[in-house]
């Protein structure tokens, strides 16, 4: 009874705080453009309208349209689950689960490119084949990352990979890794979540044609993506899994306030980078995590 | 050790930087930022106060982090140069090839015979680094002051290999070589305005062809 108690506490953390990280992202750019900025729990007003509403398909989409994006939601869902939260730990772990987070990731990026092109719209397959680029070189680096977690915990599991702190190379981590939340979440230097611009826009464009509870689905989706990215960058680098409960829950909530500041300050910095200049980016990003790694390794054997 | 560590760390860094910027304007940046980050490492060697040694610092920080990028600046304005490098080698390559290079550089110095002090300092794979990353910037890049900004990265190494003897060589000869880097980018500052006069263009690969 107690586990089914925690596992319906740890939904209830994912699914009601997910979309508040975006309202913070923009109250700061609101914030440092000199606007009053749109309220903080404005996602919620959105889901709960875009709940209430009709779904207009494409003729051309076959069932396989709405599955798809429900099971991209799921899969992001269950990524969250897997992560542990502090000295909480996660409610399923086992050796390698590390992989079937990041596989889970790719699986609901796989589902909502497909969801993309079952559309049948050309905008949509270009955005589609320019998010799973971008992926490609995005999960090198986030492959690189968890294997240098790997290396300096000696362990397959994310309970113990994040428990300590990533020591040295913990400014590489981080900078490495929030390039990878930056690119994943697809915020500014690789994609505006304001544009609707279908010539330049990547995410946005996948989801034109999904309206009503689908958009929710998808949008609810991209919090809980940012926020499980956020989580994660600072269980990276704090030691959060060894301090007591209360100090924990102020750290960790602390740490993904810091990120979302971040986040906000780099989208409202600079501007989005050319297509060209992109993989340049996530190359850096990946060496960044190649040379944390090196540091992990190097410290492992001295 | 660890302050010089990290230091040399950062040059390291700063050569990465370099191989990834496609503007001049902040390859000459990064260059003069790797000069004023060399500079600073011997007075971080040097526990004791020594004036020679303060000296070369503060003259070595002076000249790579102000005079010889701005006479880079003033060559780059006084030609009047389109300011995107359009390399030979592409940026990600480069990237590669050079973190490549890091680590190998990292792996070879383990073979070296190093004094024992110099065991754990980066100083050595450092140097080698930085003179991979400046041969990288010379071959590929067409710009002639891109092919500059090469030659002082080059010359950082060998300066980092130079630190490793600094209780042994005479400071004087660190001022001798800080000399002569000036007047040869003084020199090329005013080369590179008769390029750009005679040839209409900074890129060396049109340099081959003959022409009255």
């Amino acid at each position: 009874m107690t586990s089914f108690l925690e596992i319906t506490v740890r939904l209830a953390v994912w699914l009601l705080l997910a979309p508040l990280l975006p309202g913070i992202i923009n109250k700061v750019k609101a914030w440092v453009a000199g606007r009053r900025g749109p309220p903080l729990l404005q996602l919620y007003y959105d889901l709960a309208k875009l709940w209430r509403k009709g779904v207009v398909l494409s003729t051309l989409a076959s069932p396989g349209f709405l599955a798809a994006t429900a099971f991209s939601w799921v899969a992001v869902l269950a990524a969250a689950l897997l992560l542990p939260l502090g000295p909480w730990g996660t409610s399923l772990s086992f050796r390698g689960d590390v992989l079937l987070l990041v596989y889970l990731l790719a699986l609901a990026r796989f589902c909502t490119a497909g969801a993309a092109l079952e559309t049948g719209s050309a905008f949509e397959g270009m955005g589609a084949a320019r998010e799973v680029s971008y992926a490609v070189l995005a999960e090198a680096a986030i492959i690189t990352a968890v294997l240098t977690l790997s290396v300096q915990s000696r362990s397959l599991s994310l309970e113990a990979m994040l428990a300590p702190s990533a020591g040295a190379g913990a400014a590489l981590l981080a900078a490495g890794l929030f390039t990878v939340l930056l690119a994943e979440n697809c915020r500014v230097p690789f994609d505006d979540p304001n544009t609707h611009l279908e010539l330049t826009m990547i995410h946005e464009v996948m989801v034109l044609d999904h309206s009503g509870p689908a958009l929710a689905a998808v949008l609810h989706g991209a919090a809980m993506k940012l926020l499980l990215f956020s989580a994660l960058l600072v269980q990276a680098v704090l030691p959060v899994g060894t301090l007591p409960a209360a100090a924990a829950v102020g750290v960790l909530f602390g740490g993904v306030l810091a990120v979302a500041v971040g986040v906000g300050l780099v989208e409202s910095l600079l501007a989005r980078y050319a297509f060209r200049r992109v993989p340049l980016l996530l190359t850096t990003a990946f060496l960044l995590c190649v040379f944390a790694l090196l540091v992990a390794w190097k410290g492992g054997a001295a | 050790m660890d302050g010089l560590n990290l230091l040399v760390g950062l040059a390291m860094g700063l050569n990465l930087v370099a191989l990834g910027s496609s503007r001049l304007p902040s390859l000459i940046q990064v260059a003069a930022v790797q000069g004023v980050v060399l500079g600073v490492m011997p007075l971080v060697m040097e526990p004791d106060f020594r004036w020679m040694a303060v000296l070369i610092a503060v003259a070595t920080m002076a000249m790579k982090g102000l005079v010889i990028p701005a006479l880079l600046r003033r060559a780059m304005r006084t030609a009047n140069i389109d300011r995107d490098l359009n390399p030979l080698i592409g940026f990600v390559p480069s990237l590669l090839v050079g973190a490549a290079g890091m680590i190998a550089a990292v792996l070879l110095t383990r073979q070296l015979p190093l004094l024992p002090e110099h065991q754990e300092s980066l100083l050595a794979p450092g140097a080698l680094a930085s003179v991979f990353t400046g041969l990288l910037l010379l071959v590929g890049r067409s710009k002639a002051i891109s092919q500059v900004c090469g030659y002082l990265i080059l010359e950082n190494g060998i300066y980092l290999f130079g630190l490793l003897l600094i209780h042994s060589t005479p400071l004087l000869v660190e001022g001798g070589i800080l000399l002569d880097l000036t007047v040869a980018v003084f020199v090329i500052g005013i080369i590179v305005d008769r390029i750009q006069r005679a040839f209409d263009s900074l890129d060396t690969r049109k340099l081959t062809v003959l022409r009255e």
